[in-house]
């Protein structure tokens, strides 16, 4: 087929256009939430004391510091699956996760404790933590590569990272309404461990399924 | 020639995003030989002879029509279209083998000023239609070599027009999918 004739049949598949990268990523995330969500009800269950702790707020901000890594992680994928797309100042906005964390450190460091240090940090379910984390994110990983896959990011691995990042910040979402350890630092040192290993996935799987 | 062109191709691109076949026919018409010199230029720059020049034209267009969605109306065609290019011809360049010297600019200098680059006659990607699911193969080779309409080939195959279409886009996908992993 010389390349006038595959022009014929890209032309005559002119009205077969998928639906944009963000579309596809809301939805595959959409999916993906409920079943990551369903995993943690029927096996550890929300935590006993859900509504009282709704009113601690180390407890609360939990939610915040993982929706701050997911949520610039979703929007900075989306732009990068466009091909001519930099990253130029965009990559700040991955800085607010740790921005918050380091300032919750701090602030809680600043109250008396009834607990040392170490204690808060090792809490009580630093391995459930960890692991659990990590397997919420596979599902959502997964809904996020194949969404990507729709797009044409110069940097797969880079991509593949950024769905990491989500996914992993959606899942200790998820996982946030298990853990009763609510210290700051034990989020810096566990969900960290978690995000890490998936974010190392995201990039391991983004090399090879984001090319295009 | 950016300037003019550019503009030429947003319009285009933007008439056949709302259903204009003939627009992004003219469209591909008009970007195959600037893509062409590029890849040319890049292949020379890498030491490499022109004539894989093709291979890579057509793998350039399949991924332009295949993730055309990502290119955003608001913004100017050519950067789009020159990134996915400088993409395409550094993988294709690192399947050879080669050290990679893709210039920024190898696809956005290239001068109206040169001969028009013709193709040269190289092993494209009628030899991969044989690897396709035959109703795929079938299709492609009714539209693309045979130069028949969605409706003919629908009627010669005892297909439906929907069907020609799904087994037309995922042939295509196919295809482009074979020379990415080839």
């Amino acid at each position: 087929m010389d390349t006038d004739r595959l022009l014929l049949a890209l032309a005559a598949d002119n009205d077969h256009r998928p639906q944009p990268v963000r579309t596809q990523l809301a939805v595959a995330l959409l999916v993906a939430l409920p079943v990551a969500a369903a995993m943690m009800l029927v096996t550890i269950g929300l935590r006993p004391d859900f509504m009282a702790a709704m009113r601690n707020p180390f407890f609360d901000l939990k939610f915040v510091i993982t929706l701050a890594l997911a949520i610039p992680a979703i929007v900075i994928s989306v732009h990068l699956s466009r091909p001519e797309a930099v990253l130029g100042r965009w990559v700040w906005m991955l800085l607010l996760a740790p921005f918050i964390l380091v300032g919750a450190i701090i602030a809680e460091m600043m109250m008396p404790q009834r607990s040392p240090m170490m204690t808060r940090m090792m809490g009580k379910g630093a391995m459930l933590c960890t692991a659990a984390i990590s397997l919420l994110s596979l599902p959502i990983l997964a809904a996020a590569l194949w969404a990507l896959r729709q797009g044409a990011p110069t940097r797969p691995a880079f991509v593949g990272a950024l769905a990491g990042l989500m996914s992993s910040g959606l899942a200790a979402t998820v996982y946030a309404t298990h853990c009763t350890d609510d210290s700051p630092l034990f989020v810096a040192v566990w969900y960290t461990i978690a995000t890490t290993a998936v974010t190392a996935l995201g990039a391991f799987a983004g090399s090879r399924v984001l090319r295009y | 020639m950016r300037g003019r062109d550019d503009e030429e191709w947003t319009d285009l691109m933007r008439s056949a995003n709302a259903g204009d076949g003939a627009a992004y026919h003219r469209l591909l018409k008009s970007i195959t030989p600037v893509l062409r010199a590029g890849a040319r230029q890049g292949l020379s720059r890498a030491g490499q002879p022109p004539d894989q020049a093709e291979d890579i034209v057509q793998d350039i267009l399949l991924a332009v029509h295949l993730k055309r969605h990502t290119w955003d109306a608001e913004a100017p065609f050519a950067p789009w279209l020159f990134a996915i290019a400088r993409n395409k011809l550094i993988d294709a360049l690192r399947k050879r083998g080669r050290r990679i010297f893709v210039d920024i600019d190898d696809f956005s200098e290239t001068l109206p000023s040169e001969p028009p680059a013709e193709p040269l006659p190289s092993v494209d990607i009628a030899s991969h239609l044989g690897d396709l699911a035959p109703r795929q193969r079938d299709v492609l080779q009714s539209i693309a070599v045979e130069n028949a309409s969605i409706r003919q080939t629908a009627e010669k195959l005892s297909m439906t027009e929907g069907n020609v279409r799904v087994a037309l886009h995922r042939g295509l996908a196919s295809l482009a999918a074979i020379l990415r992993e080839d």
